[in-house]
């Protein structure tokens, strides 16, 4: 069985999703229902902690595309951050980095919703 | 310890469900790791296996959950050929575009994605059908 947690924290107004372990068509749900909880709540401002996430497939990667334009048109975004090389040249691959932001750490992503607002 | 060894020929077969990808994974890492493959090598063609598996289980079987995946290898040669085999509704390749992907994100739809994978992945990708009503993806990788 594929090992897969799903965590959704609040930081001020931006929501911090921490994905672990295996990310696949069996596990992509379960973070396709921790979007669709963000959605409900109007919570659009995300980004997603990559740190303890080894493992990434198409499936799970088609769930951000599947929630991007939401969050956008609802002036928020879906930003990435911690992410392991290996799964990094995963999204690499499928052309990610022209659409999405990346950073090292959680706090640049969220300081970047708060730049934002401030504008 | 077993590193290069020759002529390993490896079977697995489960049920077409996607709680089945982590042992489908397990098994495809071990080969290659014993076929002398790096961890780098190991994980993609892992993944190659698992969007091929997906696949048969989404759109071959379009999740009926009894049917039978079969995975056949074969190492020879410096040769890794992993074979994937289901009898469920035939697929054309040729029928899905490769994806341009600035358009593909635009589009904001979710598939072709696997076989697009697959192919930056692994050396070779082949899509066969057998007699039987039975369809195969290979894909090869070959051991620097």
């Amino acid at each position: 069985m594929a090992d897969f947690n799903v965590n959704v924290r609040g930081v001020g107004s931006v929501s911090v999703i921490d994905v672990k372990g295996y990310l696949d068509a069996h596990t992509a749900p379960q973070l396709e229902n921790a979007f669709n909880q963000l959605i409900d709540g109007s919570k659009y401002k995300v980004v997603v902690n990559f740190n303890d996430l080894s493992y990434i497939s198409s499936a799970g990667l088609g769930v951000f595309m599947a929630y991007v334009e939401t969050m956008r048109e609802n002036k928020g975004d879906i930003k990435f951050s911690n992410m392991q090389d290996g799964v990094y040249n995963i999204f690499d691959l499928l052309g990610f980095p022209m659409l999405y932001e990346f950073y090292k750490n959680e706090n640049e992503a969220i300081e970047k919703f708060k730049e934002s607002i401030s504008k | 310890m077993t590193s290069k060894t020759n002529n390993i020929n490896k079977e697995l077969t489960v049920k077409s469900t996607t709680n089945n990808l982590a042992i489908i994974r397990e098994f495809v890492e071990n080969i290659a790791r014993e076929s002398g493959f790096s961890k780098e090598i190991v994980s993609k063609i892992s993944l190659a296996v698992d969007e091929a598996c997906t696949n048969v289980i989404k759109h071959a079987y379009k999740f009926s959950p009894d049917r039978e995946i079969k995975i056949l290898t074969q190492f020879n040669d410096s040769k890794l050929t992993i074979r994937i085999t289901d009898s469920g509704d035939k697929f054309d390749p040729n029928l899905i575009p490769e994806p341009n992907l600035k358009e593909y994100h635009k589009q904001k739809k979710v598939g072709g994605l696997g076989m697009f994978l697959m192919k930056k992945l692994m050396d070779e990708v082949q899509y066969l059908t057998l007699s039987g009503n039975q369809n195969q993806v290979v894909l090869v990788k070959y051991l620097a």
